[in-house]
C-alpha cells in the first residue's frame, strides 16, 4: 500500500467517528437535562475520573480487575471450548449424542444464569469469571465443532498415507484447518464477554468498570456515569483491534487463498 | 514388491450396491515404473486408495514388500491428483516437503538436507518459502511430488497426478518423473487415464476395464529407456503400443455396453 492508500484509508477510518462526535458535542453543548450533560462536560471530568489519585485511580482499581475477570473467562473457555470441539468434532456418534444439548445450552441467554451462579459460586471474582465462561463457550465450541469437521478429506488422506496421527495430526491438520471457524467463534465470544464482564459487575461487585457505572448513576453523577460508558467502549474497540491483529497473522494463509482465488489463480 | 491379488471392492448402501472392482491381480517388481491406465470411471482412484492402505477392499489382498496391507505402509508415499488440496496450505513450500519427515523422527539437519535435495530435484530450489497457494498448478504438484521424494519411499502411488495441469507443463512434468525413477530407481505405480501418457512413461503398462473392473492387458514397454517427448512419440513403435492400448480400452468398453465410455 502506498503512503497516499494508507492516509486514505486512515481518513476513511476515522471520518464517521469524528463526524459523530463533533455532532454529539454541537448538539449537546446547550444541554439542560440532567441525564444528557453537554460532551464538553463528560470529557472535562473523563481524567480525574479515570486517572486522578495514581495507584489508587480507578484505571488500577476498576479497569483492572475488570480485564483480568474477562480474560480469565475468555481464556478458559477458550481452552475448554476448542478441547471440547476438537472432541465432539472428531466423532460422529458423540457429536448426534451431545449436539442437541449444546443448541439448548447456546440458546440460553447467558445473562439469566447470573442468579444462579451467584447461589452457586458467590458474589466473588469466582461468580464473574464462571458467567464470562458460560457465555462465551458455546459459539467457540460450536465453530470449532463446524471447522474440525469440515477438514478436507484429501488432507486427512495425506495425512494418514505419510503416518501423521496422534497429536502431530492434530496440531498440523485439524488445529489449523479449523482455524478460520475457531477465530469466527473466539470474535463472537469477545464480544459477548465484554457484555457479561459489566452485567456480571453491575449484579453483585466491589470493584469494576460495571460496578463504577452503576455507583455513578445512583449517586447520580451523571457526568461521571457516562465516562464509564465511553472507558467501556474505547476498551472493546482496544479488544477488537488487538484480536484483528492476532487473527490476521493466524489467518495469513486463509486470507492468501481467498484473495488468490478472487484474482482468478 | 507390490502384490494385488483378487483384489475386489463392492461399495454397499442402502438401497444398491456397486461394484467397482471385480477382480483385479497385478504385479510391481522392485526398481519397476509401471502405468495403470483404464477408461474414466474404472474404479482407478478406488484401487489406488486400496493400494495405499486407505480402504480396506472388499476381497483379495494387496502385499507390500511381502507384508499384508491393512493401514497405509510405512514405505510408500502417495501422490494425489487434487494437488491443490493435498499441500498444507498454512505451510510453506519447505514446511510441507518437511512434515511427513518430523513424524518419521527424522533429524533436523537430515530433515534439512532432504528438503534442499529434494526440492531441487523438482526444480523448486528458489521458492521453499513460498506458500503453496502463491504457485501455479504445475508447481504445486512439484511440491507434492517432492514431498514423496524427501520421504524416500520403497513404493511411490502416483493418482492422475496431472490430470488438472495444462499440456506443456504436463508434459514438463512427464519428463520429469522419468528423471527422477532413472535417478532414483523407486518403483513407482502411476495412474492415469491418458493412453499416451502411459506408454511414453512406463516400462510396463496394466490396462484396467471398465467397472466392474478387471485387467484387461499387462504389456512391457520396448521403447528406449531414454524417453523424448518428440522422438519417443514419434517413433512408430511409440503408435503401435498406444494403438493396441487404445483398441483394448475400446473393447473394453464396447464389451460394457458404453461405447463413449461415460
Amino acid at each position: 500500500m502506498s503512503v497516499g492508500a494508507r492516509l486514505r484509508r486512515a481518513a476513511e477510518v476515522v471520518a464517521l467517528p469524528v463526524v459523530l462526535l463533533a455532532a454529539w458535542w454541537v448538539t449537546s453543548d446547550g444541554s439542560e437535562s440532567f441525564y444528557f450533560p453537554p460532551l464538553r462536560e463528560v470529557v472535562a471530568v473523563l481524567p480525574e475520573t479515570w486517572f486522578a489519585g495514581g495507584a489508587d485511580a480507578r484505571i488500577v482499581s476498576d479497569v483492572l480487575p475488570s480485564l483480568a475477570r474477562l480474560l480469565t473467562g475468555y481464556g478458559l473457555a477458550a481452552v475448554v471450548g476448542v478441547g471440547a470441539g476438537l472432541l465432539i468434532g472428531s466423532s460422529p456418534t458423540l457429536r448426534a449424542l451431545v449436539e442437541p444439548v449444546l443448541e439448548v445450552f447456546r440458546a440460553v441467554p447467558p445473562p439469566a444464569t447470573v442468579p444462579l451462579l451467584v447461589a452457586v459460586a458467590g458474589i466473588d471474582d469466582l461468580m464473574k469469571v464462571l458467567v464470562i465462561v458460560f457465555g462465551c463457550l458455546w459459539p467457540i465450541l460450536l465453530n470449532t465443532v463446524e471447522g474440525v469437521r469440515a477438514v478436507d478429506p484429501v488432507l486427512a488422506d495425506t495425512c494418514r498415507s505419510y503416518g501423521i496421527r496422534g497429536p502431530g495430526r492434530v496440531r498440523s491438520l485439524v488445529l489449523r484447518s479449523a482455524s478460520p471457524q475457531i477465530m469466527t467463534g473466539l470474535r463472537q465470544a469477545l464480544s459477548v464477554g465484554i457484555i457479561l464482564m459489566v452485567i456480571s459487575e453491575m449484579f453483585a461487585a466491589s470493584n469494576g468498570i460495571g460496578f463504577t457505572v452503576v455507583q455513578f448513576q445512583r449517586t447520580f453523577a451523571v457526568p461521571q456515569m457516562w465516562t464509564g460508558i465511553i472507558v467501556l467502549g474505547l476498551l472493546g474497540v482496544t479488544l477488537a483491534w488487538v484480536f484483528r491483529a492476532v487473527e490476521a497473522r493466524v489467518l495469513r494463509w486463509y486470507e492468501g487463498i481467498r484473495s488468490a482465488h478472487r484474482s482468478g489463480g | 514388491m507390490l502384490e494385488v491379488r483378487g483384489l475386489r471392492k463392492v461399495y454397499t448402501s442402502r438401497d444398491r450396491t456397486v461394484e467397482a472392482l471385480r477382480d483385479i491381480t497385478f504385479s510391481v517388481a522392485a526398481g519397476e515404473l509401471v502405468c495403470l491406465v483404464g477408461p474414466s470411471g474404472c474404479g482407478k482412484t478406488t484401487l489406488l486408495k486400496c493400494l495405499a492402505g486407505l480402504l480396506g477392499p472388499t476381497g483379495g489382498e494387496v502385499r507390500v514388500e511381502g507384508r499384508p496391507v491393512s493401514g497405509p505402509p510405512p514405505g510408500m508415499a502417495v501422490v494425489f491428483q487434487e494437488y491443490g488440496r493435498s499441500l498444507f496450505p498454512w505451510m510453506t513450500v519447505a514446511q510441507n516437503v518437511e512434515l511427513p519427515l518430523r513424524h518419521k523422527g527424522r533429524g533436523r539437519a537430515e530433515r534439512r538436507r532432504l528438503v534442499a535435495e529434494s526440492l531441487a530435484a523438482v526444480g523448486l530450489a528458489h521458492t521453499p518459502d513460498a506458500y503453496p497457494w502463491q504457485l501455479s498448478g504445475g508447481m504445486q504438484q512439484r511440491v507434492a511430488i517432492a514431498r514423496a521424494l524427501a520421504y524416500e519411499p520403497h513404493v511411490m502411488l502416483m493418482d492422475e497426478p496431472f490430470a488438472a495441469v495444462d499440456a506443456q507443463t504436463r508434459a514438463d512434468l512427464e519428463d520429469l518423473i522419468r528423471t527422477l525413477w532413472d535417478r532414483t530407481g523407486v518403483t513407482t505405480l502411476f495412474v492415469t487415464h491418458d493412453i499416451d501418457e502411459a506408454v511414453y512413461l512406463g516400462e510396463r503398462v496394466v490396462v484396467l476395464s471398465s467397472s466392474p473392473t478387471v485387467v484387461q492387458d499387462d504389456l512391457p514397454v520396448d521403447l528406449p529407456r531414454e524417453r523424448d517427448q518428440l522422438d519417443t512419440r514419434a517413433m512408430p513403435r511409440f503408435t503401435e503400443l498406444r494403438t493396441r492400448v487404445y483398441g483394448e480400452i475400446r473393447a473394453a468398453q464396447r464389451a460394457a455396453g458404453r461405447p463413449d465410455g461415460a
